[in-house]
C-alpha cells in the first residue's frame, strides 16, 4: 500500500517534470510562430492541448491506482 | 430593467442564498453530517485561487500579452502533481498540531516562534490587504457599468465621489458583515469552518458557469466561432501580435518566473493555505483535487482568449477597458440577463476570495499579532479573566473589520492607479518569501528561527524595495525619480535595476533578488548556529510528520509538573469553561479515567491541552500560556536528541522484537514436539528395558531353579537328571536367542547393520526354511504345505534377513497351532506392490486390537504376564524393520477362532524399494 502509494507519487512527479519540460523553452520556441491549426494559432493550440493532456494523464495515474485498492 | 435596485436586491438574494448554503453547512457539521466531506466540494473550494483578478482581469492581460496571463494557471496545474508529496504533508502536520493558519505553521515549526508568527502575520497584511481592494475595486466597478445600462460607460474615479456615497464602502461593510457571520460565529479549536467551505464551492461553481456561459455567448453568439474571431483578429496587425509572443529570453524568464510564483501562490496564500490546507476534512480529498483543481482552471480559462480578441474587435477604438469585457460585451448586445449573471459571478469571485482571505488573516492577526501582546503587556491582568473566549471572537471580528477598512482605504488612496492593476502579482510575489521557511522547514531539519527570521526579512525587504516601492512610486505616491535613480541616487541601487541586473520584467526580478536573498539567509544563519531544544523538537516532529503521526508524539519532548486543576480554568478562559470541560471529559474517557479529576496531570495531558489552546490562540501563545501554569523542567539538547535517537531505535527495536517473537514462537512449536518425541521414545527405551529384563528373568530363574535342584539333590534319579538337564538347555537356548534378538534389534534401529543386498528367488528362500523349520513341525505334528508358483520375478534383497523372517513367521504359526489338527501354508505370488508370501494358520487367530500391536516390542499374542511365554517378543518387529528395509510391507489378517494370516511383500524393483527402506529406518 505504501509502496504503491510512493509509486502514484512518483509518478505524477514524473508528470510534472513533463509539463514543465513542455511549457518552457526551448520546446515552448518550437510552437511559438505564426501560424494557425483549424483556425486556431498555433501557440494557443500547442498550450491548451498540452494542457489538457497532461491533466488526463494526472487523472489516469490517480484514478487508476483508487480502482486497484 | 437594470435599475439600481435590482442590481442591488439581486446582489443581497445571491449573498442571502450563500449564507443559506452555509449557515445549513454549519448545522450539518455540528450534525455530524458534513456536507463537504467529499473530494468535488474541495476541489472547487480550491478554486477560491480564481479571484475577480481571474475573472475580469485575464481577459485585461490577456488583451495586452496574449497568452501571457496564463502561467498563473499552468503554475498550479503542474504543482498540483506535487501534492501527494507537499500538500499531504502540510496537511498532516497541520491536522497533527492543530495548527490554524500559515504563520501558525511557520511559528510553530520554528520553535513555537511568536517572532516568526508576528513577521509572517505583517507581510501576509501588507501584502495581502492590496488584493482585497483589488475585489472590492472589481465589484465597485462592475455595479458601476452595470447601472448605466444601456449605455457602456467607464466607471468615473471613484475618488471624486465623497466616501458616504461610495457604493464601494457599503460593500465592504456589508462584506465585512458577512464574513464575520461566516467565520466567527463561535469559537472553533479546529478553525475549521464547514459552512464557509460549502457556500465558497457554490460560489466557484457560479463563476464558472457565469464565465463559460458568457465565453460561449461571444465565441458562438457574437461570432462564429472561435475559428471566426482568430481568422477575423489575425487581419489586424495589431491583435495578430498576440498570438505569438516575443522570442526573446525576457520573454521566456518571465513566463517561467510566472510559472513558479503561480505554483508557489497557491498553495502559500493565506486563503488557499486555509482552504487547501485547514479547511481539509479527508487527505483522500487531495487526490481527486489534484486533477479536478487543474480542471477546474483549464475550464474557466477556454474562453479568455477567445473574449479578449473579441472584445477588441468589437472595440476597435480602445474606449472600453479590457479588463470589462466580461459585463461590456454581453452589455453591447443588449443581453440584459446575461450581464446581470456575469456581474453575479464577479461577485461570486469577489466575494469569495474576500471572505476567505479575510478569515484567515483576521486569525492570523488575532492569534500571532494581537494574542501574544495582549498577554505580554501588564496593565490588563488577563489572566484573573474567567473566561476570553468572547474577547477572542472580538479580537477576530475587529480584525476583519479592520482588513476590510484597509483595503477600502488603499483602494480609496490608490484607485484607477498602477498600483492596483498590477497588484496581483506583487501580492503573489509578497507570499512567495513564505516558501523557503514554509517547505525549507517540512523538508529540512537544518532549518532554525533565526534562519527563518533572517530570510523573510531579507526577502520581504527586497520585495518591498523592488516591487512594492516602485508601484507606489509609478501610482505618483512617491517621486518617479526613485525609479531611475534608486536609494541615495545611486544608480546601483535603482530598484527595478538592482545592481544593474537590466532585461527582466519588474515581476521575475523582484522574485529573483527577494527569492535568492531569502533563501540565501535561510540557509546561512541555519548553518551558522545550532536550533535549540524546542527547535530542534518541533523541527523532528515537522519534518518526520509520517512516522510521529500519533498525537503522543508531541509530549516525549515534555517533562515537568504540572495540575488538573490549573490546566482546565486555562483552557476554559480561552475556549469558554463548558467547552473546555467537555473535550477535558472525552480525553478523560480515551484515557480509561472515571471523571476529569482522576486525571493525572502527566506529559500527555499538558501536550493535550497545549495542542488545544493552539487550536485557539496559536501555537506560539499557547506555549506562552500553558508554561505559565506548570513547572516545566527543561530538557538538555543532549536529553532532546537521546528521545529522538531513542524513538528511532525503539522502532527498530521492537520491529526485530516482533520478529524474534514470531521466530521464537515457531522454534518454541518445533522444541514441543521434539520434547514430546524425546519423552515418548524414553518411555520406550524404559519398556524395552523392563521387557528385556523381564523376558531375561524367566529363562534364568528356569536355569537356577533346576540348577539348584540338581546342586542340593544328588540323589536324583537319572531320568530326571537328563529332564532337568534338556530344560536348562533349552532355556540357556532361548536366552541365548533372546539377547542374539536384542542385539540384532539394536543394530537394526541403530542403523548399524550390515545389509547385504543380492537378487534373490523367493521360492528357494521359502524351501529353505521350510527344510529348517521341519523338525518343528514334525515335533508338533502340524502339516506344512509350500503354494509356489512355477516362476517368479527376482527380488534383491538380503537372503540371510529375509531367511530371518520366515523362520520367524514359520515358527510363530507352528507354535500356535493345536498339534495334530493344525495346518500351515506358505503361499507366494505376485502382487501389485511386489511379490507377497502368505503365512496362513488355523490356531486361535489374533484380535483386532492386537493386529498391529503384535509387530512391537515385547507384545506377544496373549497376556505376555499371565500365560507362558512362547516367544521373545522381538521377532516380528525384528521381521518388521528387515521388511520394510527393502520397501516392503508386513501385517496380519485374522479372525479370532479361525486362524491367522501373516503376509509380507517385497517390492519387485528392489533398487527403489532398497532406498526407500533405509529412509524409512534411517534418523
Amino acid at each position: 500500500m505504501i509502496l504503491r502509494g510512493s509509486l502514484t507519487g512518483q509518478r505524477l512527479a514524473g508528470i510534472f517534470l513533463f509539463g514543465w519540460a513542455l511549457f518552457n523553452y526551448p520546446l515552448l520556441y518550437l510552437f511559438n510562430r505564426p501560424l494557425a491549426v483549424a483556425g486556431v494559432p498555433l501557440l494557443y493550440a500547442y498550450v491548451f492541448t498540452v494542457w489538457a493532456a497532461l491533466i488526463a494523464l494526472m487523472a489516469y495515474v490517480i484514478e487508476k491506482r483508487r480502482d486497484k485498492s | 430593467m437594470l435599475q439600481g435596485w435590482v442590481i442591488v436586491a439581486c446582489s443581497i438574494a445571491y449573498l442571502s442564498v450563500l449564507f443559506a448554503i452555509a449557515y445549513i453547512g454549519d448545522k450539518r457539521a455540528d450534525q455530524g453530517r458534513s456536507i463537504i466531506a467529499n473530494p468535488y466540494i474541495y476541489a472547487l473550494s480550491l478554486a477560491v485561487y480564481c479571484t475577480t483578478w481571474t475573472y475580469y482581469g485575464s481577459v485585461g492581460r490577456a488583451a495586452s500579452t496574449g497568452i501571457g496571463f496564463l502561467p498563473i494557471y499552468i503554475g498550479p496545474t503542474l504543482v498540483a502533481a506535487l501534492w501527494l508529496f507537499v500538500m499531504l504533508k502540510l496537511i498532516r502536520i497541520t491536522k497533527t498540531h492543530r495548527i490554524t493558519s500559515i504563520a501558525d505553521f511557520i511559528a510553530s515549526r520554528y520553535g513555537k516562534s511568536q517572532l516568526l508568527g508576528g513577521l509572517v502575520t505583517v507581510v501576509a497584511v501588507i501584502g495581502v490587504v492590496p488584493y482585497i481592494s483589488l475585489q472590492l475595486k472589481a465589484v465597485s466597478n462592475s455595479f458601476t457599468i452595470l447601472l448605466h445600462y444601456p449605455e457602456i460607460v467607464m466607471p468615473a474615479r471613484s475618488a471624486a465621489l465623497p466616501v458616504m456615497q461610495d457604493n464601494t464602502l457599503y460593500i465592504a461593510l456589508i462584506l465585512a458583515a458577512f464574513t464575520i457571520l461566516f467565520g466567527t460565529r463561535h469559537l472553533d479549536a479546529t478553525e475549521r469552518h464547514e459552512g464557509m467551505v460549502a457556500a465558497i464551492a457554490f460560489e466557484s461553481l457560479v463563476k464558472l458557469v457565469a464565465f463559460v456561459a458568457v465565453g460561449a455567448f461571444v465565441t458562438f453568439g457574437i461570432y462564429d466561432g472561435p475559428g471566426d474571431i482568430f481568422g477575423r483578429a489575425a487581419q489586424v496587425p495589431r491583435l495578430a501580435s498576440l498570438m505569438t509572443f516575443s522570442n526573446d529570453a525576457a520573454s521566456y524568464g518571465s513566463w517561467t518566473s510566472l510559472t513558479l510564483l503561480a505554483m508557489l501562490s497557491v498553495m502559500l496564500l493565506p486563503r488557499q493555505f486555509q482552504i487547501g490546507v485547514v479547511e481539509n476534512v479527508n487527505e483522500n480529498h487531495l487526490r481527486k483535487a489534484i486533477w479536478l483543481f487543474p480542471l477546474y482552471l483549464l475550464a474557466i480559462n477556454v474562453f479568455v482568449l477567445p473574449i479578449a480578441l473579441g472584445g477588441l474587435l468589437h472595440f476597435p477604438d480602445g474606449s472600453v477597458d479590457a479588463d470589462t469585457f466580461v459585463l461590456t460585451l454581453p452589455m453591447a448586445q443588449h443581453q440584459e440577463l446575461l450581464a446581470l449573471f456575469v456581474y453575479i459571478g464577479g461577485l461570486s469571485a469577489g466575494t469569495g476570495m474576500i471572505i476567505v482571505e479575510t478569515i484567515a488573516l483576521s486569525t492570523m492577526v488575532c492569534n500571532d499579532l494581537v494574542m501574544p501582546g495582549l498577554l505580554r503587556q501588564r496593565w490588563w491582568p488577563l489572566h484573573q479573566e474567567r473566561d476570553l473566549s468572547g474577547l477572542l471572537l472580538a479580537i477576530r471580528r475587529g480584525a476583519i473589520v479592520a482588513i476590510l477598512l484597509l483595503g477600502y482605504t488603499y483602494f480609496r488612496a490608490a484607485g484607477e492607479a498602477y498600483a492596483l492593476v498590477g497588484i496581483g502579482l506583487i501580492s503573489f510575489a509578497a507570499v512567495a518569501q513564505f516558501a523557503p521557511a514554509l517547505i525549507g522547514g517540512m523538508f529540512w531539519k537544518g532549518g532554525t528561527q533565526r534562519g527563518a527570521v533572517a530570510g523573510l526579512c531579507a526577502g520581504f525587504a527586497l520585495w518591498l524595495y523592488t516591487l512594492l516601492l516602485p508601484s507606489f512610486a509609478k501610482s505618483g505616491w512617491l517621486p518617479v525619480e526613485f525609479l531611475r535613480t534608486g536609494l541615495f541616487g545611486l544608480d546601483l541601487l535603482a530598484p527595478q535595476r538592482l545592481f544593474g541586473l537590466d532585461g527582466m520584467d519588474e515581476t521575475t526580478h523582484s522574485l529573483f533578488w527577494s527569492l535568492a536573498a531569502n533563501i540565501g539567509a535561510y540557509i546561512w544563519v541555519s548553518l551558522a548556529a545550532r536550533p535549540d531544544v524546542v527547535e530542534a523538537s518541533q523541527a523532528t516532529l515537522f519534518v518526520d510528520v509520517f512516522r510521529h503521526t500519533q498525537s503522543k508524539a508531541g509530549a516525549q519532548f515534555w517533562r515537568g509538573s504540572a495540575q488538573v486543576e490549573d490546566l482546565l480554568p486555562l483552557i476554559g478562559r480561552f475556549l469558554g469553561p463548558a467547552r473546555a470541560r467537555v473535550a477535558f471529559e472525552r480525553y478523560a474517557r480515551a484515557h480509561g479515567a472515571p471523571s476529569v479529576d482522576a486525571l493525572h496531570a502527566d506529559a500527555d495531558l499538558v501536550h493535550f491541552a497545549e495542542s488545544l489552546l493552539a487550536g485557539a490562540i496559536g501555537a506560539a501563545s499557547a506555549r506562552v500560556m500553558v508554561s505559565s501554569v506548570v513547572k516545566e523542567e527543561p530538557l538538555g539538547m543532549d536529553e532532546v536528541m537521546n528521545i529522538l535517537d531513542e524513538a528511532s531505535q525503539v522502532r527498530a527495536y521492537s520491529r526485530q522484537i516482533e520478529q524474534k517473537s514470531r521466530e521464537l514462537e515457531t522454534a518454541t512449536r518445533e522444541l514441543r514436539s521434539a520434547n514430546a518425541r524425546m519423552q515418548e521414545l524414553d518411555r520406550l527405551k524404559d519398556d524395552f528395558v523392563s521387557s528385556v529384563t523381564h523376558e531375561l528373568r524367566t529363562p534364568l530363574t528356569s536355569i537356577r531353579a533346576f540348577s539348584e535342584i540338581l546342586l542340593e539333590d544328588p540323589r536324583t534319579a537319572l531320568a530326571e537328571r537328563k529332564r532337568f538337564l534338556g530344560i536348562i538347555s533349552a532355556e540357556s537356548e532361548r536366552l541365548t536367542r533372546l539377547v542374539n534378538q536384542v542385539l540384532d534389534m539394536a543394530k537394526i534401529e541403530s542403523g548399524k547393520i550390515d545389509w547385504q543386498s543380492a537378487e534373490l528367488d523367493l521360492r528357494t528362500v521359502i524351501e529353505q526354511s521350510a527344510a529348517a523349520t521341519q523338525a518343528l513341525f514334525r515335533d508338533r505334528n502340524v502339516s506344512l504345505a509350500l503354494e509356489l508358483p512355477d516362476e517368479v520375478p527376482v527380488v534383491r534383497a538380503d537372503r540371510d534377513r529375509v531367511m530371518q523372517v520366515m523362520l520367524n513367521l514359520l515358527s510363530n504359526a507352528v507354535k500356535f497351532v493345536q498339534p495334530v489338527t493344525g495346518r500351515v501354508r506358505v503361499k507366494l505370488s505376485v502382487a501389485l506392490d511386489g511379490l507377497r508370501v502368505d503365512v496362513i494358520d488355523n490356531g486361535p487367530g489374533i484380535r483386532k486390537d492386537e493386529q498391529i500391536l503384535v509387530f512391537e516390542k515385547f507384545r506377544q499374542g496373549g497376556d505376555a504376564l499371565t500365560s507362558k511365554p512362547q516367544g521373545t517378543g522381538l521377532g516380528l518387529p525384528i521381521s518388521r524393520q528387515i521388511v520394510e528395509h527393502f520397501g516392503g510391507r508386513i501385517w496380519v489378517e485374522s479372525e479370532p477362532g479361525k486362524g491367522a494370516t501373516f503376509s509380507f511383500t517385497l517390492p519387485i524393483h528392489p533398487e527403489r524399494g532398497a532406498k526407500e527402506g533405509v529412509r524409512r529406518t534411517g534418523p
